[in-house]
């Protein structure tokens, strides 16, 4: 009983903290999901993370989604996710309606505007908590043989080339990193 | 423009629940995706709402916590509907992630054994990087260009407040909501007396 109060009341603070969508909610959920309740692994995360961006849905309601069905089953998974958009029809529909009655949001517009530059740097934050793992074993920069791992880093600076200089899409970029690690492993494994 | 008359109800809500549906189960790549399709079957085909009004729409989406593809699907089942509206585009919108991710959930342990997925998981980890990277570098860079010396402040004090310091995120976003709400409070302020 405990464990679906603490899903709906976790994801229930995603929902209503997660302003500028997307990426935003990242940081959220990792505060809550791994920080918080160990729920799941950072690496666990970080595939939830990879996962949500090929499958269509936002990543909030994947997150919850899936955290929900590992912790609780289905009932967890539809208490999650209810969580999760409970404060956005309650924030939307109050703004509809005061919008409808005074058609101005000069107020929340300023309000974004600060937020903004802080969603920026809590999405830097979540980005460095998923790439130290990746270049370094240990998640502590250390360049120890062993520790430091040169082969993320190598399709890290490619997928940044893909992205930036041509402009590749995102998903494609990402499959394309998983491919080459595929290939190194086989052929390790086969040669 | 308000619905056509020979639009019952029913056929409203009908028409919302199948769109978000449909665009949400073929939509990757993020709300804003979404929330321009919503405006491409909602103002240029159907034209159930017009096009200065669904901007405003896309701003209230936007100032809305939660994720921007559901508040967009809230907001135009909002207008079209009112209450049940929102049910329904709510509804169609939540229903293939919460389908999807119920079936890699319980593919995930299988999953993660399998050689090939466990290097792909490995490898994509470095890309799923990259691409959070580059999305702070584009949004980075629009707060840099605008040289609001707040804003500049505001980023690297959550940065290094979230970093190296954990404060929790929330206080975070209480926090600059807060001087944002102040700041513009303050400028209507002055300007209501220079004017």
């Amino acid at each position: 009983m405990a464990v679906y109060v603490e899903l709906f009341l976790a994801f229930l603070q995603i929902g209503a903290f997660s302003f500028g969508g997307g990426y935003a909610a990242m940081p959220l959920i990792q505060a809550q999901v791994v920080n918080q309740y160990h729920w799941l692994s950072m690496t666990d995360f970080t595939d939830l993370i990879t996962i949500s961006q090929m499958t269509p849905g936002p990543i909030a309601i994947n997150a919850a989604t899936f955290v929900g069905n590992q912790i609780a089953g289905i009932p967890g998974a539809l208490l999650a996710t209810l969580g999760c958009i409970l404060p956005s029809c309650i924030f939307v529909t109050a703004l509809a309606w005061i919008y409808t009655k005074y058609r101005n949001l000069s107020v929340m517009q300023g309000v974004l505007e600060s937020l903004r530059p802080a969603v920026v740097a809590m999405i830097a934050t979540a980005g460095v908590a998923i790439l130290l793992p990746a270049f370094f074993l240990s998640g502590s920069v250390s360049f120890r043989a062993g520790n430091f791992q040169l082969r993320p880093v190598l399709y890290f600076a490619g997928a940044m080339l893909l992205l930036r200089k041509w402009k590749m899409d995102p998903v494609v970029v990402m499959v394309l990193c998983g491919v080459a690690e595929v290939l190194y492993q086989s052929a390790v494994k086969f040669l | 423009m308000e619905p056509k008359k020979e639009n019952t109800k029913k056929d409203i809500l009908k028409k919302l629940f199948f769109s978000t549906l449909y665009l949400s189960t073929f939509t990757f790549g993020g709300g804003y995706v979404i929330v321009s399709l919503l405006k491409n079957k909602f103002v240029d085909e159907l034209h159930w709402i017009d096009e200065t009004e669904m901007m405003d729409l896309v701003a209230i989406a936007q100032s809305s916590p939660g994720a921007i593809a559901v508040n967009g699907a809230i907001v135009v089942g909002y207008k079209l509907a009112g209450f049940s509206g929102v049910l329904c585009a709510i509804l169609g919108a939540v229903l293939p992630p919460l389908i999807i991710l119920t079936l890699v959930s319980y593919c995930y342990a299988a999953f993660r054994a399998n050689f090939v997925i466990q290097a792909m998981l490995k490898g994509m980890r470095a890309g799923v990087g990259a691409v959070i990277i580059s999305v702070v570098y584009d949004m980075g860079s629009s707060v840099v260009k605008s040289k609001d010396i707040l804003l500049l402040v505001i980023m690297a004090a959550s940065f290094l407040a979230n970093y190296f310091f954990n404060v929790n995120v929330i206080y975070i976003i209480l926090l600059t909501a807060a001087i944002g709400a102040v700041r513009t409070i303050y400028r209507e302020h002055r300007r209501e007396k220079t004017a």
